[in-house]
């Protein structure tokens, strides 16, 4: 049955099926009080607000979990039903503090409707507040037990913090073990906060309680899941972000996107330009303190450092050739600003040296990609892990990285899905795994291989895909017959037998999806390691469907779109090769000048750039947004590349490491002082509005681009500037972009968001990829076999621990924005490496102890954490930490066809003590006194 | 107020924490250790598993005196759930005593011995509170002195419990001698063994079914005739929800609810201690009747002495199946952990899967959806207690007893002012005069019928007036009360009604499982409102009729019932109370 009548309130009304009463009664016009029912949260039924009476039924029924059955009388406004929701209000109500928490406040918005004043009942005793943790003030006076919360943080985010412990009056909203929320395992995603009706967990500092001037819809700066959110900005600052319904999110947010939007009012934010002093060295050593900047930087008019910038640029362009500039964009820019860079560099710099920090996290799988599939990027968005039976998460810790996404994977798990966790790492999804293979560090085409040993020995091959869809299976076959998982076993450490029933189950599901991160792309083996994957997929036909295929988990909020857009050495915009005549002509034509005037030779890697400055080839740069003095791998060799350059330009919203290097820093705008379009993990193209006006001097980036192209003998005022100019650009870059081409900025602008390939106005964008064909020549899926490439730098008697590099949860990238938020910087104070207890043990160090990594490239003090999903003889640091820049230890050997570094693997050691490392983080300029819990 | 500044000293010790370990609290390996020996000792290598949750709890309870946060952590590893996954459920539970670090990061020993002292009604009466105003003085602080509610013993109030030794008509003389002579244990009763029980006719109806020669058909045509019901409570007629849950697809399970908490109920017990396979036949026959694939026994912890005897009768009967060749069903026994709410049929379903009691949301009704999702018969022990007697004897003969046109035989459970209390097996329909004149010796000395509780705590009071209304389902609603597990406390002229109310709505304050409004909030203001001097009768008024209307289960909305029927019956003693 699809639909039912019943009578509600007398009169006839409709059903559909599955819907409650209470459903039925919102569509109606009917209002209904209700607490503890929100939209996407299970039932629970427990308020009692909503009761409505059944004629006929002994008792009143809860309209949120009732469905109605045809035929059924239901009465919301009997005398019955309206006394059971009004004495459910005013029990409610009596025990809530005197002043509201929130100018959201559910309770009394439906006891003011249902005109219900004050309590006749005695409150209960008040209960103290608990400030522990720096974003979400907790008082729970107001909280009714509603479970909302819970169910926000169980069922939805599958945290698992929150309970509801005790029983009866005693009955208690409870983190862990009733533990102070700052003291327990709270991740900080802040759903509960925007599940709870009362206040009773709200954001700290009283901001609810604060009216917003203006609400923006717009995106998360952080990583490539691309939540959609709503700013609410008061006195041009946020008060509070919120999760906004986008196909990604839905609502849901992580500790980053919820309370990392205080950057950009930072006290060390760049306002005004900066030129460095005559005659100041480059100091490629120590740490440039904010309190010394004008004794290196001079304050400077615009006009004077666009001149000096641009002037400089074209003077060694003109000296000594174009290759002797390079550029690196940013993936955390706009497409539009990425296009706009890899327009200025081929045009104004008039080589292809354009890169950026792609090549640091994904290049390898995209190499492999591109030839193995003919696309880059994913084949199915990640909320298809909800139609998948199996799911592989390899070399991926998405609860840090992806935390959004890693939602959905245990929303799938709940549903049902088996999860196998593969990593060296044992992350916080191997709890709900079915299986969890913690496998030896850099072995991953060994274990990959002894997979799909299993899938070609047991016959689990699909032998039609195979046939109709690929190409080059014979040649892999061939190569995995050597990689038996029992001769691998030792290799890998996983045991045979674990890895065949993997394999089988992998093959064999209805339908199958492997999500990956950068443990698999960053290795010097990082494109085999991609291969394999790519090569599952294809030998088991689980690509090309539903709940199937491949997906790269991209880190930044825009590196598929900076990619997409050029920002690539080897590739104009839409992964066009330079070296391909046709496309040279083709963008030529575009860009209005002579075919001959583009280079067609593809530029320099990001740690080829730094090399090629070492050997003076290099000699001027521009760096838009990135921070190679920190990410970049053996960084000590990186900034005294950088210190080299006779002309440096930096573009960013702080004095980054890599600023405080520079000739000239152009101070820029914040994702929330701009608008523009930014490309989701999912290829969805998603538009992010500006918030807040920029400070001081600083400019929007585009805006920055579009003058100093002025200064290289490029014009480009027609562009027009701020939003117009985006507008402009996304334009041209449609027409230049078939992925795109149907895309337009107004529609961008009523939908939000679009999938690509949207080849056609008017097309829906495709979600789900090559499902009959790949954008390959041939139309068919290649195989490519991998062999063992050991690592360049294995662990030995002198550095016999292993050092794995990523990001810690609150951190983002270098940290230079993350730490600079009051509630992340809070919450992760001080640079800490991750080590198991017994590694520890093992040097005499305890737990919280000062110890120092020690690498052939450089050494660093940091605190030891006691971490037992740490595997033994493997530790793990965060790059985020200027004063432990752990990426003066990585080695910068490159994988040869993607060239990314392997900052998965490089050889250490660990000794206890050391110099304890600069205090304070960022807040230099900070007052302490100012508590953070208000 | 509203701006406390955070110390330094303490923002330092945080920061100290951070740098030690990742959020939350860590695994500590000695615990660790600890708690896997503990689960694995019993089960070997089987995988821990998340519905024997609160059996767990029960091991590293019973070993280590209380729960450490330590333990608990360990646990939550072990079993692959979230910290505060097992702390809800370990909390829900009064008989576990959850302890966490001090200020200096320790876990604090446990009580060298816990006494509890009933607070039951029927305990009340026979002078508990005294037992819990001079014992501290005599046990020492050594000793943990905590009321609890009540523990099914009435028929010896006053009672208090030495560790799990029962001491019945409990003076503070006998519960020191109890604790000084150091008994801890409860004995269990001597109880019809397997051997005497086959040699008794035992066993012989289920042979009978089993093996063709008594049909499904008479088999539910002899509980039909017979009228049984469901003696837990509810009253729902036995066969047809036989035929119900048969009727439902494959696998089906039973769940047999021996949480008896019905303050002033005890019968269940007295059925368990007296024939335990007496039962066990019943349930067996239930099993085949109905196509039972696993069967779940839900003892409350309370029963210590009945539980030991129960797992004997179970070893035995698995030694020994009572018909060759025929493999017994799945049987499992669960030990609740001191919760009235679970003897709610969901909320007992709820428990039996590990997790905090709950009362479910119906529909769907557990016969559809009910243990573990699956169809789901549920029974009380009386009920099946009663099956094997109504097949040998036929269903008219269990009808043909009965007084005032009701049909049948009741075990009343009888508390309180009366010369013989216990459980008296006598004619549905019986009312209290006859009960207590018949079958209770009269009223105790000096006393003379004041007030009766017809059903336990949630049945409602009435007056020595109405001694003449048939005690049995159906018979009482229009005087606002009902029968239940029919638990009959009878109070005197010595009693204080509005005090007997008083009692039992702490009683169900400290009971409700605290999932909805009406009852977790209800329960604590109607609470407030009568142990005022002056009742605020019209609000109390509306909040009964609410916690009647909006309650989810049964515990909330008979709450009021007591209440309600003080100011019904009694309310001279309100104006008199001022």
């Amino acid at each position: 049955m699809t639909e039912l009548s019943f009578h509600l309130n007398g009169r006839e009304v409709k059903a559909h099926a599955g819907e409650s009463i209470l459903q039925v009664a919102d569509r109606e016009g009917v209002a209904v009080p209700r607490l503890c029912w929100q939209e996407g949260l299970s039932d629970a039924g427990n308020c009692r607000s909503c009761m409505v009476e059944v004629m006929g039924e002994r008792v009143l029924a809860a309209s949120c979990c009732r469905r109605p059955a045809a035929g059924m009388k239901v009465q919301t406004d009997s005398p019955r039903a309206l006394a059971a929701q009004k004495m459910v209000l005013e029990l409610l109500l009596a025990d809530q503090p005197a002043e509201a928490l929130t100018r959201h406040h559910e309770l009394n918005d439906w006891a003011l409707k249902a005109g219900v004043g004050s309590s006749r009942f005695a409150p209960r005793p008040a209960v103290p507040a608990d400030r522990s943790h720096a974003g979400i003030t907790v008082e729970m006076d107001a909280c009714i037990q509603c479970t909302r919360c819970l169910r926000a943080c169980r069922d939805a985010q599958g945290n698992d913090v929150i309970g509801l412990a005790f029983r009866g009056g005693e009955a208690k909203i409870v983190f862990d073990f009733d533990d102070a929320m700052g003291a327990s395992s709270c991740v900080g995603c802040g759903e509960c906060v925007q599940a709870c009706p009362t206040g009773a967990l709200a954001p700290a500092g009283k901001v609810a309680l604060a009216e917003p001037d203006v609400s923006v819809d717009s995106l998360c700066p952080y990583c490539g899941v691309g939540c959609q959110v709503t700013y609410h900005v008061k006195d041009e600052a946020v008060l509070f972000v919120e999760g906004r319904d986008g196909p990604a999110n839905h609502g849901r947010l992580c500790v980053k996107g919820r309370y990392g939007f205080d950057y950009p009012r930072h006290p060390q934010r760049l306002t005004v330009p900066l030129i460095r002093r005559n005659g100041v060295p480059k100091d490629a050593v120590n740490r440039l303190a904010p309190a010394d900047l004008l004794s290196v930087f001079r304050e400077a008019s615009w006009d004077e450092a666009l001149a000096l910038a641009g002037g400089t640029l074209a003077r060694l362009r003109d000296e000594h050739g174009p290759r002797a500039l390079a550029g690196f964009g940013s993936a955390k820019g706009s497409n539009e600003e990425a296009y706009l860079f890899q327009k200025l560099v081929r045009l104004g710099f008039g080589s292809n040296n354009v890169d950026h920090c792609t090549r640091l996290c994904h290049a390898s799988s995209v190499a492999a990609l591109l030839e193995g599939l003919g696309s880059g990027a994913v084949s199915n968005p990640v909320m298809d892990v909800l139609q998948a039976e199996v799911v592989i998460v390899i070399g991926a810790n998405p609860t840090v990285n992806h935390p959004v996404a890693a939602s959905w994977i245990k929303n799938a798990v709940e549903q049902g899905t088996r999860l196998v966790m593969i990593d060296p790492r044992k992350s916080d999804l191997s709890r709900i795994a079915h299986r969890s293979l913690q496998f030896t560090p850099d072995t991953d085409v060994a274990l990959l291989n002894s997979m799909m040993h299993v899938i070609v020995t047991e016959g689990l091959v699909d032998r039609a895909f195979v046939e109709n869809r690929t190409l080059g299976y014979e040649a892999l076959a061939a190569n995995v017959l050597a990689y038996s998982p029992e001769l691998m076993a030792p290799v890998t450490g996983v045991p045979a037998e674990t890895v065949r029933e993997v394999a089988r189950l992998y093959a064999t599901s209805r339908a199958s999806m492997i999500l990956w991160g950068m443990g698999i792309s960053q290795h010097v083996h990082g494109t085999d390691n991609a291969r394999c994957l790519i090569a599952l997929s294809l030998m088991t036909g689980q690509i090309g469907r539903p709940g199937t295929g491949l997906h790269p988990l991209r880190g930044q909020n825009n590196v598929q779109g900076a990619s997409d857009a050029g920002l690539i050495p080897m590739m104009y915009p839409d992964y066009q090769r330079v070296d391909d005549p046709a496309v040279r002509a083709r963008f030529a034509a575009a860009w209005n000048v002579p075919a001959s005037s583009l280079d067609e030779q593809p530029g320099l890697t990001v740690v080829e750039v730094m090399h090629a400055i070492r050997r003076g080839e290099v000699r001027g740069m521009f760096i838009m947004g990135e921070n190679p003095a920190m990410s970049d791998p053996d960084a000590s060799h990186a900034r005294a590349a950088l210190a080299a350059l006779d002309m440096l330009v930096v573009q960013d919203l702080f004095l980054t490491e890599t600023a405080a290097l520079a000739d000239v820093v152009l101070p820029a705008s914040a994702f929330i002082e701009k608008t523009g379009s930014f490309t989701n993990t999912d290829r969805r193209v998603q538009i992010g509005r500006r918030a807040l006006p920029l400070p001081g001097q600083a400019r929007q980036d585009l805006d920055i681009l579009i003058q100093l192209a002025g200064h290289l003998g490029l014009d480009w005022h027609g562009y027009g500037e701020g939003d117009d100019a985006a507008a402009a650009v996304f334009d041209e870059m449609r027409r230049l972009m078939p992925s795109i081409a149907g895309i337009t900025w107004p529609r961008l602008q009523m939908e939000d968001g679009v999938t690509y390939p949207c080849p056609h106005e008017g097309d829906a964008g495709e979600a789900v990829v090559f499902t009959d064909h790949f954008p390959t020549p041939s139309g068919r899926g290649r195989f490519v076999p991998a062999g063992i490439v050991p690592a360049d730098e294995r662990p030995d008697a002198d550095y016999p621990l292993v050092l794995i590099t990523g990001r810690q949860l609150e951190h983002w990238h270098t940290g230079s924005m993350t730490r600079r938020s009051q509630v992340l910087d809070h919450i992760e104070p001080d640079p800490v490496v991750l080590v198991h207890p017994a590694d520890l043990a093992a040097i005499g160090a305890v737990a919280g102890e000062l110890v120092t990594l020690v690498s052939r490239r450089g050494q660093v003090s940091l605190y030891a954490r006691a971490d037992s999903s740490s595997a033994r003889g493997a530790v793990f640091v965060a790059f985020c930490w200027f004063e432990s820049a752990i990426n003066r230890l990585t080695n910068p050997a490159l994988d040869p066809v993607a060239k990314i570094p392997g900052f998965k693997h490089c050889a250490v050691q660990l000794q206890r003590g050391g110099v304890a490392p600069l205090d304070g983080g960022y807040r230099d300029l900070e007052i302490r006194a100012v508590a953070l819990t208000g | 107020m509203n701006h406390p500044i955070i110390p330094i000293a303490v923002l330092s010790a945080d920061r100290q924490r951070k740098r030690q370990a990742p959020k939350g609290r860590q695994v500590e390996p000695a615990a660790l250790a600890e708690v896997q020996a503990l689960l694995f000792e019993h089960s070997g290598d089987e995988p821990v598993r998340r519905d024997l949750l609160i059996e767990y709890l029960h091991r590293i309870n019973d070993q280590y005196g209380q729960l450490g946060a330590p333990h608990l952590a360990a646990l939550a590893h072990c079993m692959r759930l979230s910290l505060a996954e097992v702390f809800e459920v370990a909390s829900f539970y009064h008989h576990f005593d959850i302890v966490k670090e001090d200020g200096d990061g320790l876990i604090a020993a446990p009580p060298a011995l816990t006494v509890r002292v009933c607070d039951g009604l029927s305990c009340e009466l026979a002078g508990a509170s005294d037992l819990l105003d001079r014992l501290p003085a005599l046990l020492g602080h050594e000793v943990r002195l905590i009321p609890a509610p009540c523990v099914g013993r009435c028929e010896q109030a006053p009672v208090a419990v030495v560790h799990q030794h029962p001491v019945g008509f409990a003076t503070a003389g006998a519960v020191l001698d109890a604790v000084r002579s150091g008994l801890r244990l409860d004995t269990p009763a001597a109880a019809i063994g397997l051997v005497d029980y086959i040699a008794g006719g035992g066993y012989a109806v289920l042979r009978d079914c089993l093996e063709g020669r008594r049909s499904l058909d008479s088999v539910l045509t002899v509980l039909d005739d017979a009228g049984l019901r469901g003696l837990g409570g509810a009253g729902f007629p036995a066969g047809r929800k036989w035929r119900l849950v048969a009727a439902e697809p494959a696998p089906r399970l039973l769940a047999v609810n021996i949480d008896e908490g019905e303050p002033g109920t005890f019968k269940d017990r007295w059925c368990l201690e007296a024939d335990p396979h007496r039962f066990l036949e019943g349930v067996l026959i239930a099993a085949w009747a109905v196509g039972i694939e696993a069967v779940y026994l839900y003892l409350r912890d309370e029963y210590h002495g009945a539980r030991t005897l129960l797992e004997g009768a179970l070893a035995d009967l698995h030694a020994a199946p009572p018909v060759a060749g025929r493999a017994l069903p799945l049987i499992e026994l669960r030990r609740g952990a001191g919760a009235y709410i679970c003897g709610e049929e969901s909320a007992m379903i709820e428990s039996i899967e590990g997790k905090r009691g709950l009362p479910r949301l119906r529909p769907p009704y557990v016969a559809q959806v009910g243990l573990f999702g699956r169809p789901t018969l549920e029974h009380n022990l009386e009920t099946l207690f009663w099956v094997r007697e109504l097949l040998e004897r036929g269903g008219a003969w269990f009808a043909a007893h009965g007084r005032h046109g009701r049909h049948g035989l009741r075990r009343y459970s009888v508390s309180g002012r009366v010369r013989l209390p216990g459980v008296k097996l006598a004619p549905a329909g019986i009312t209290v005069q006859e009960l207590i004149d018949e079958f209770c010796g009269g009223m105790a000395d000096g006393h003379r019928l004041h007030a009766y509780l017809p059903g336990g705590a949630s049945g409602g009071i009435l007056p020595a007036s109405l001694n003449h209304l048939p005690l049995d389902f159906d018979t009482l609603q229009p005087h606002g009360c009902f029968i239940g597990s029919a638990a009959v406390i009878v109070l005197s002229q010595h009693d204080k009604v509005v005090d007997a109310a008083r009692n039992l709505m702490r009683f169900f304050e400290h009971e409700s499982c605290g999932q909805c409004t009406p009852c977790r909030v209800g329960t604590t203001k109607a609470s407030a409102l009568i142990n005022q001097p002056r009742w605020n009768l019209p609000l109390l008024a509306e909040l009964s009729q609410v916690m009647r209307d909006a309650s989810i289960c049964g515990l909330g909305q008979a709450a009021p019932n007591p209440v309600d029927c003080v100011i019904r019956y009694f309310p001279h003693e309100l104006t008199a109370d001022e």
